[in-house]
């Protein structure tokens, strides 16, 4: 503080301070680096530092037959593997040319809704606890992801590390026992997400905390490619299940839950009502399933056609797409993964410079990132 | 403050709810059917033999690499006691490489290893993590022991097999 001499007036020095947060900070969800300037409490400027996950998945992918690399896609969103080996499937049988039963297909559907589900539970509980609710609405999700997992286990023998589906089919029939626990945990995951609701919905200090704050607009997330809720939120009604329906999704009756502003709150929301609409889609599926080979008949090892193929589905987090090229080998000569965490990460300073640090969390969690997908 | 005010009723209601924590290393949930652990090899009890041959197309569509396994001639089918022409001479199996994915039990032709469920592997050492035959064919007992036979359904065709 400087006193200039016989005036009462006060000048202030000050100076902008870096901060790196991250790459370990509770609140980066993973081994995530910010690297931001403040002014005072304000976020002028905001380098996003990424890397420090990085396995080199691509390139692993090619060095390994088109069933090995299954196991590879498991690790990409830890939190939604099964959606991960399913667009990395679409994506060799296309190449390969396999149509999978109809069976599996719709085995593959209420699989990644599944997953849909427990991965929103895990991204809003997250999202939840940067808000500063430590542990009880995570607690109350990680419950439900729990039975989801409980459910996954049933059918593949893993909870994390499903590598279930298989070039044409699944690894295995829906066991005797799953269906029962399915119908159980379907009737009951309603009043869960009520409980959520409930819980959250109308809750003064995480609407004055979300509310009008950081602002997508649809063009902006439109232009950056967002995709995924993130995108929903902005008034998109961009669903890659009803936009491109692969598998079966064209034979479900849902709704796309899209926000209105695309601030934080509605980022909330919509995750929260994509659950429901997931909870009906399992319903639908699990009326419908035909009986028959959950496998088409494909060697262990395949040698697909010279060619590329692109497959893409809707990941809880946004577009998942894996680009294969072939070179009639047994593994893939190039493996592209189009991660959407990755992607969507390209609006954060856009959306992040302005706020205060204390927002800066909350904005980031809402983004809902996972960074084994984001580093590959 | 409604608002509030209802998140508080749910908390509340939970609170009243029977806890569904477990204290794990007292207790253990069911491990479901198909739990996969590491993979174990089965022992053909009527002809007291590995039943697996060391033909390699596990250690070769494996993910990871980490199974060491050689072939041999089988004595007891020169001796006609046994339809398995060739037997696995050693097979060595990196626990600590395993992923558990289970694609060595799809891809075998002679349904000679199993995924176990076996998990609590904790060990002091490295090289305590790497299973030799003795270790492997153990863990398939055991498991049979537990599970009845890992192939219910392949069981009548090994019998006519041995008969022939």
């Amino acid at each position: 503080m400087v006193k200039t001499n016989g005036d009462a007036k006060l000048t202030l020095k000050t100076e902008e301070v870096m901060v790196n947060i991250g790459p370990q900070h509770p609140s980066t969800h993973g081994v995530f680096r910010m690297r931001v300037t403040f002014d005072g409490e304000v976020v002028t400027e905001l380098e996003p530092i990424f890397g420090y996950l990085h396995r080199g998945s691509e390139k692993l992918a090619e060095e390994r037959t088109y069933t090995q690399v299954i196991t590879l896609t498991d690790r990409l969103d830890y939190l939604a593997s099964m959606s991960n080996n399913l667009a990395y499937v679409l994506a060799a049988e296309k190449l390969a040319g396999i149509q999978p039963p109809e069976r599996a297909m719709y085995i593959r559907v209420i699989m990644a809704e599944l997953m849909r589900i427990a991965s929103h539970c895990m991204g809003l509980g997250f999202f939840i606890n940067d808000l500063g609710a430590l542990a009880t609405p995570l607690m109350y999700m990680f419950r439900e992801r729990e039975k989801i997992l409980d459910l996954f286990e049933l059918v593949c023998g893993a909870r994390i590390t499903f590598s279930y589906m298989r070039i044409g089919g699944v690894s295995g029939d829906l066991p005797e026992e799953f269906m029962p626990a399915l119908v159980k945990f379907i009737n009951e995951m309603p009043g869960y997400i009520d409980e959520y609701e409930a819980l959250l919905r109308e809750n003064e200090i995480l609407i004055s905390r979300t509310k009008d704050i950081a602002i997508l607009t649809a063009e902006k997330a439109i232009n950056a490619s967002v995709t995924g809720p993130m995108l929903r939120a902005s008034g998109v009604p961009w669903d890659l299940r009803k936009s491109d329906p692969y598998e079966v999704y064209d034979r479900f009756d849902f709704d796309i839950p899209v926000g209105s502003t695309g601030d934080t709150y509605d980022r909330f929301l919509v995750r929260l009502e994509e659950m429901r609409e997931s909870v009906l889609i399992v319903k639908q599926a699990m009326e419908q399933i035909p009986s028959g080979p959950f496998r088409a008949l494909a060697p262990a090892l395949i040698h697909p056609p010279v060619g590329e193929a692109y497959a893409h589905v809707e990941a809880p987090k946004g577009e998942l797409g894996f680009y294969l090229v072939s070179d009639n080998s047994i593994a893939p000569y190039r493996c592209k993964i189009r991660a959407p965490s990755f992607i969507n990460l390209t609006v954060l300073r856009d959306l992040i410079i302005g706020w205060k640090l204390a927002d800066l969390v909350v904005i980031f969690g809402s983004f809902d990132i996972n960074m084994g997908e984001v580093d590959r | 403050m409604i608002g509030v005010i209802k998140g508080l009723a749910t908390t509340i209601k939970t609170m009243l709810r029977s806890p569904v924590t477990v204290q794990y290393p007292d207790k253990h949930l069911p491990m479901a059917d198909r739990f996969m652990g590491f993979p174990g090899l089965l022992w053909d009890v009527k002809i007291d033999e590995s039943k697996c041959v060391g033909c390699k197309v596990c250690a070769r569509y494996c993910p990871t690499d980490c199974m060491y396994v050689s072939i041999k001639d089988n004595e007891k089918y020169a001796e006609g006691k046994s339809h398995r022409k060739k037997m696995v001479d050693d097979f060595v199996l990196d626990i600590s490489r395993c992923i558990v994915c289970g694609i060595c039990v799809e891809v075998c032709n002679f349904d000679a290893i199993v995924m176990t469920q076996i998990h609590e592997i904790g060990n002091t050492g490295r090289r305590g993590l790497w299973a030799d035959m003795d270790t492997l064919h153990a863990m398939g007992k055991e498991y049979e022991e537990e599970h009845g036979p890992a192939y219910p359904e392949n069981q009548a065709v090994g019998e006519e097999e041995t008969a022939q």
